[in-house]
């Protein structure tokens, strides 16, 4: 059991998710990748930058 | 099973309308009647041409309704108070979807309608029809009042923030579709005048704030209310700033709404990193009766921007409506409210 690092909910891989996989957190829909599996851990995952008129 | 019989009064108008699109696709009810003084004898898609093919029913006369299991009140302003015993004689549940009986203060009513509630005595008989806060007192109600939109709108993303936080202050930017003034055409209203506009129509003391003020406790001179008319027929975006009398951060913030709302039917959290929806769109809940909420932490001020979509006909009434009404008789309560937004 892992805690996402955005909302703070708990997550629970299914079988076969590997280090560096880009899961959703199915409560807040952040895109997390799975640093490592002993202990689960997670990071938010890289996004594309958009300029939007800024 | 014997189907719920349902009476629509004021079918001519757009949340009658919305009640009739989403009941004729509600499993375990039946409408017995839907009444229009000005179309009586006409099929009701000639008036919402959605419905054709959907229902044969035609308006019939308001003098002529009868006893029905539920009965909902879609009329003007004003008008289901001064003849709120007769709708409570025909049926055991009344789901009143003007402002009559939202408000609990017969003072609130004269300071933010102007006017003297006939039947002030009753104000405390209605429950105010927001599930996520009142689920439990609509359940076995017999009248329910629905809230107003826009205060749907924004109760529903504050009403966690305020009950967990203090809070210095609170500014609402409302995005108001056209359908939200009605059925009747106004100088306002009409197509040169409204397209393309964004009317800050009532920048302070909207009657909407009213209920605002009500359901969020201990706010008393905190909520500052102003909705923009813009160029859309349904759906309200609102922004909220919220001011912190304390320290907080984002991680606080979904902790509070998961609580809160992690088992709600009609509630989604909507907060993406990239791409054109990041944030609660009305677009995409039109037709739905999904309040979507999004928030983001500004780092430099400490500014809480909470942001909500709601389709106004639907979660802000008309859906919210029959949400109540299956609490109150004890179904399934997302019945008649499956419907899925459209994209693009």
């Amino acid at each position: 059991m892992g805690e996402c690092p955005v909302c703070g909910s708990e997550i629970e891989l299914e079988d076969g998710v590997r280090e560096n996989e880009i899961i959703d957190c199915e409560t807040c829909g952040a895109e997390l990748e799975v640093i490592t599996l002993n202990p689960l851990t997670f990071e938010e995952a890289p996004e594309e930058q958009e300029d939007w008129g800024e | 099973m014997k189907k719920i019989e349902i009476g629509i009064v004021g079918g001519a108008g757009y949340t009658g309308g919305e009640l009739v699109r989403l009941l004729i696709q509600h499993e375990k009810v039946k409408i017995s009647y839907v009444t229009s003084r000005k179309f009586v004898g006409k099929s009701i898609f000639k008036r919402h041409p959605n419905l054709r093919g959907f229902t044969d029913l035609k308006f019939i006369s308001p003098d002529d309704i009868s006893k029905v299991d539920v009965i909902f009140l879609c009329l003007p302003h004003g008008v289901t108070a001064s003849k709120i015993k007769e709708f409570s004689s025909l049926s055991n549940i009344v789901i009143d979807l003007s402002s009559d009986f939202r408000l609990k203060s017969k003072e609130d009513y004269n300071s933010y309608y102007n006017y003297e509630h006939p039947h002030h005595e009753l104000l405390n008989e209605f429950i105010y029809g927001m599930p996520e806060l009142h689920r439990n007192m609509l359940k076995e109600s017999s009248k329910i009042a629905v809230p107003g939109c826009t205060a749907t709108g924004a109760i529903l993303p504050l009403a966690p923030i305020v009950e967990n936080f203090k809070i210095n202050k609170i500014i609402i930017d409302a995005k108001v579709g056209s359908s939200a003034s009605g059925a009747s055409p106004t100088d306002g209203s009409h197509h040169p005048e409204r397209h393309g506009v964004v009317r800050c129509f009532k920048p302070s003391n909207h009657r909407h704030l009213a209920e605002m003020y009500q359901e969020l406790k201990n706010m008393d001179g905190k909520i500052n209310f102003s909705p923009h008319a813009v160029e859309m027929v349904r759906g309200i975006q609102s922004t909220i700033h919220v001011f912190f009398d304390q320290k907080y951060n984002e991680k606080d913030i979904w902790r509070t709404m998961i609580q809160k709302y992690r088992d709600e039917p009609f509630i989604r959290f909507v907060r993406e990193k990239s791409g054109g929806y990041r944030f609660p769109e009305p677009k995409i809940v039109m037709g739905t009766n999904m309040c979507d909420i999004g928030f983001e932490k500004d780092p430099s001020t400490e500014r809480l921007i909470l942001i909500s979509a709601i389709d106004n006909l639907v979660k802000g009434a008309s859906g919210q409506a029959v949400q109540c009404m299956n609490i109150a008789i004890g179904i399934e309560e997302p019945l008649g409210l499956t419907q899925l937004g459209f994209h693009p």
